[in-house]
């Protein structure tokens, strides 16, 4: 079945089965590896990517279930790891083996677009779908308080009249 | 493979492709070889650990499998602070599998850092000075009066410096120096060993750029499943091959026979296809008549009535008898008796097990994320016949290990299917339901323990009945114990004694083998008895610990006698969990405990302190733990040993609530992880301290050894927050759940 899909931005033509799992479609037939396959049944989240923003299991989701929702996996969070997550991830030096984190970081990148400042309660209602097998889950917990943080601060930033060069400079 | 490679092993340098210093660190094979009058050092082949380019930049050759323990970037560190360059000059490459290249390449034990500490640091030591010999020899001047620091030589009396970029060249001309000989940094001189240092992958891995084995891709490879008898020991009787071969994409599919070890290559269907979805879509329609074998007929139920029947009889062996336990048990002041139990456990790496292969004109190249690449390439000559000279392994990054990947059934697997495929690369990759019925589990096991104190509370008995899995004479992979299995040693009379039960389901190392099974038992009985000597746990221990050793006799084949645990060591780590816990400061309210649990393991001394609450619905919390840790005079990478602290208590965790493998007509019960809870982050403590203190030991390994002592901790927490004492693992099954 072809099916047009918009994944980071893009339009992407794919011609698959119409209960292919969008988590193969985007590995094998769009060749994006960062979303892994940790279960198949949606109870690791090693595969979340976004669906309109929504965090979304691809393992269980089907390419036919897709339809006109933008698809944003973690190649697309941002070009360069600049996004804030991202940004709290590599300074809490959060990864063990860094197989789940992509699935962490869409989870949590998802939560702090609803939620800017979220408590460890909204973390844990958010985050406990993804499995950390090693276990990293209080180093990503600071990374997501870190994540508001860093937030907040470009917010202000962009919202504050312009700095002076020093100020800018520190 | 604990070779000293420090013992026999070369230096050489040659002129690198790109005019850099080609550092070559070689271990003959003799190293290697166990036993035997050595021979003569082979002709040497470079083997790069440095590579200094002209700009000065240092490529650092990572030798060991990565599965998140961290050695990917630990090693590299080792030689950067010795060879005196800035850590953010430096990037590394992961060296391919070759052992007499590289020495020993695995990630197992804890063995990477012990084993590497000297030699890495000798590798970067002997390439400073010869970077600093050839600066020196350039300005006519003696090299005892140049310093390097920071990627340069200085002659500061004539104020001249170069980078290590321009003087590479000339440096890979000047003779090296013998490695054991080199002077290495003293401690107080280190500038990258001991500070923070983020992992070496981390960009990659927070921006989902192809890195994992499972990520591997090659142009117009082929994807397989591989599918094995539920029943350990079956193989296929008969397949639907014809109309599996007729399915959308699939290119082949065919029976292997498989040579009946687990831990290479057992019979199963291989399914072929142009994408590992149709591969897997066309099984679903396979059809196997399988020979399930007699395995069939053995089941977790079965076990345990067998090991009950077994405990009221003699032990079938002794590990060890110590004074007369009979005696001292009808004099003790108070006797405890108890019965526990743990189950098998399936390891669940992340990542399922994958491995890409490629057959042609005779040559098999392969990658993969093995823990032990070196027993991989006999096990390929062994199953396939195919020599190590012809085979090329490449090293990727496994998502966890966790010991799963010590084994390498899957690696021969995929190198079978490409082989029969022949002339087009294959990437094998498993199903979690395959991961999890094809695992070698953590054996379970049966401990029938009676212990005694005397009237001043001192252990004075202390007897084990364990009832594990074996043939009779030898015990199933990791489901032994040994003679100085802690008390033993430090109570003065003791009788360890063992009963086998025939198993036909693999068994393996996972995380602290062994002792990831027997530290919560012997932790949580130590405990049990400093209740009923009514003393406080912690100082009971330090009691204990500082009891008389008792010696064991030595073996009639001369080699040394286990020696125990070092008590002072112990001591000092539960010292420290007792001072940074607030231990017995303040009494917890109702319903909230501390619990101790200390460990020797792996080289590795720990002790932790878990503070638990639980309710009256029988629901835990762990609020918080402390794990003090003693490896020696020198944590590498304090980052990284936090994070692998914390994963030894989420991982402890899991052993205790949920984790269990239940087999039933020899096959197990659970299949992926709704039927099997690692522990998530709504149930991670609020908290989790690590401590070291750094002695005047050997520098060792932290993959393991903070793991054990957790269990004991959390259980005796669990006993202090309610005077429940669970002694059947895991906790679900008494009714208990995380909060």
């Amino acid at each position: 079945m072809p099916y047009t899909l918009t994944v980071n931005g893009r339009a992407a033509s794919v011609d698959v089965p119409a209960d292919m799992p969008l988590l193969w479609v985007i590995r094998d037939v769009l060749n994006l590896k960062g979303t892994k396959f940790g279960c198949g049944m949606a109870q690791c989240g090693a595969c979340t990517i976004h669906l309109d923003g929504e965090p979304t299991r691809a393992c269980v989701t089907p390419v036919s279930a897709v339809g006109a929702k933008k698809i944003t996996t973690i190649e697309g969070l941002s070009a360069d790891a600049t996004h804030p997550v991202q940004q709290a991830w590599l300074a809490n030096d959060v990864p063990q083996c860094g197989y789940c984190q992509a699935g962490q970081i869409m989870s949590a990148a998802a939560l702090l677009a609803k939620k800017a400042d979220p408590s460890d309660d909204d973390i844990d209602a958010a985050m406990t779908g993804n499995l950390c097998r090693c276990g990293t889950y209080l180093r990503i917990r600071a990374a997501i308080h870190d994540a508001a943080a860093r937030s907040r601060t470009s917010r202000r930033a962009a919202a504050a009249p312009a700095t002076t060069p020093a100020a800018a400079v520190k | 493979m604990r070779a000293q490679l420090n013992r026999r092993s070369f230096l050489q340098v040659s002129a690198a492709a790109g005019g850099g210093l080609l550092i070559g660190f070689y271990l003959p094979p003799a190293v290697a070889a166990q036993g035997g009058a050595a021979p003569p050092p082979p002709p040497l082949s470079p083997n790069a650990f440095i590579r200094i380019q002209p700009d000065g930049k240092v490529v650092i050759i990572a030798k060991n499998p990565e599965v998140g323990q961290g050695i990917r970037t630990s090693l590299p560190m080792i030689i950067a602070d010795e060879l005196d360059v800035d850590w953010s000059a430096v990037t590394y490459e992961q060296a391919d599998v070759d052992p007499v290249k590289y020495g020993p390449q695995s990630a197992g034990g804890s063995t990477g850092t012990p084993t590497n500490w000297t030699p890495m640091r000798q590798v970067g030591a002997a390439a400073r000075l010869m970077l600093l010999a050839a600066a020196a020899e350039s300005w006519s001047v003696p090299a005892a009066e140049c310093t390097t620091a920071s990627g340069q030589v200085k002659h500061a009396a004539s104020n001249r410096s170069v980078g290590y970029g321009a003087i590479a060249t000339k440096a890979a001309a000047m003779t090296p120096p013998e490695l054991a000989s080199v002077k290495l940094k003293e401690k107080k001189d280190y500038r990258i060993i001991g500070t923070k240092v983020h992992g070496v992958d981390n960009v990659k891995i927070v921006s989902g750029q192809p890195l994992f084995a499972i990520d591997f891709t090659l142009p117009g490879m082929l994807s397989a499943v591989y599918e094995k008898c539920p029943v350990f020991g079956g193989k296929v009787a008969s397949a639907n091959l014809d109309e599996i071969k007729a399915l959308p994409g699939v290119r082949h599919a065919f029976v292997v026979d498989g040579v009946g070890d687990p831990n290479t290559l057992v019979g199963g269907v291989a399914i072929v296809a142009d994408t590992w979805y149709q591969a897997k879509t066309a099984r679903t329609k396979l059809k196997v008549t399988w020979d399930e074998g007699p395995t069939a007929s053995q089941g977790s139920e079965g076990f345990k009535a067998q090991a009950a029947q077994l405990s009221t009889q003699t032990p079938a062996q002794w590990i060890r008898q110590d004074g007369d336990v009979d005696a001292a048990l009808a004099a003790a002041a108070a006797k405890v008796e108890a019965a526990y139990s743990y189950p098998f456990v399936s390891h669940a790496q992340l990542e399922p097990e994958v491995c890409t292969a490629r057959f042609e004109n005779g040559k098999l190249e392969l990658w993969a994320p093995s823990q032990t690449p070196g027993s991989a390439l006999q096990s390929l000559t062994k199953v396939l016949g195919v020599q190590t000279a012809d085979i090329t392994m490449h090293q990727l990054r496994g998502g966890g290990g966790f010991g799963r990947r010590l084994y390498n059934d899957y690696v021969v697997e995929a190198a079978w299917i490409a082989k029969v495929v022949n002339g087009t690369p294959v990437k094998l990759l498993w199903t979690r339901e395959d991961d999890m019925a094809h695992d070698p589990y953590r054996p379970g096991g049966f401990h029938y323990l009676t212990g005694g104190v005397d009237a001043s509370g001192k252990l004075v008995a202390w007897r084990d009945h364990f009832v594990t899995y074996g043939n009779g004479k030898q015990t199933a992979a990791t489901a032994g114990m040994g003679p100085v299995e802690f008390p033993a040693a430090y109570v003065p009379n003791l009788a360890l004694g063992m009963s086998m039960m025939p198993l036909g389901v693999p068994t393996g190392a996972m995380r602290a083998p062994g002792s990831n099974a027997l530290a919560g038992v012997m932790q949580s009985f130590i405990d049990e008895l400093a209740h009923a000597a009514k003393k406080d746990p912690i100082q009971f221990r330090l009691d204990l610990l500082s009891a008389p050793v008792i010696p064991l006799p030595a073996p009639a084949d001369g080699r040394p006698a286990p020696a125990p645990l070092n008590a002072d060591r112990m001591k000092g780590v539960l010292q420290l969990a007792r001072d940074k816990s607030g231990w017995g400061k303040t009494p917890p309210p109702k319903g909230r405990g501390l619990g101790v649990g200390s460990h020797f393991s792996h080289r590795g001394y720990f002790a932790a302190v878990a503070d638990v609450s639980v309710s009256a619905a029988k629901a835990i919390t762990v609020n918080k733990v402390w794990v003090a840790g003693d490896i020696g005079s020198q944590v590498i990478n304090p980052l990284n040993a936090e994070n692998q602290v914390h994963g030894s208590v989420i991982e402890a965790m899991s052993h205790l609530m949920n984790w269990e493998i239940t087999i039933d007509r020899g096959r197990a019960v659970q299949s992926n992880f709704h039927q099997y809870q690692p522990t998530r982050m709504n149930q991670a403590p609020t908290a989790i301290e690590a401590h070291f203190i750094e002695t005047d030991n050997p520098v060792t390994g932290l993959g393991e050894p903070a793991l054990p002592p957790v269990l004991g901790a959390i259980l005796n927490a669990l006993y202090a927050a309610t005077g429940a004492r669970i002694r059947d693992l895991p906790l679900a099954k008494s009714g208990y759940s995380w909060a």
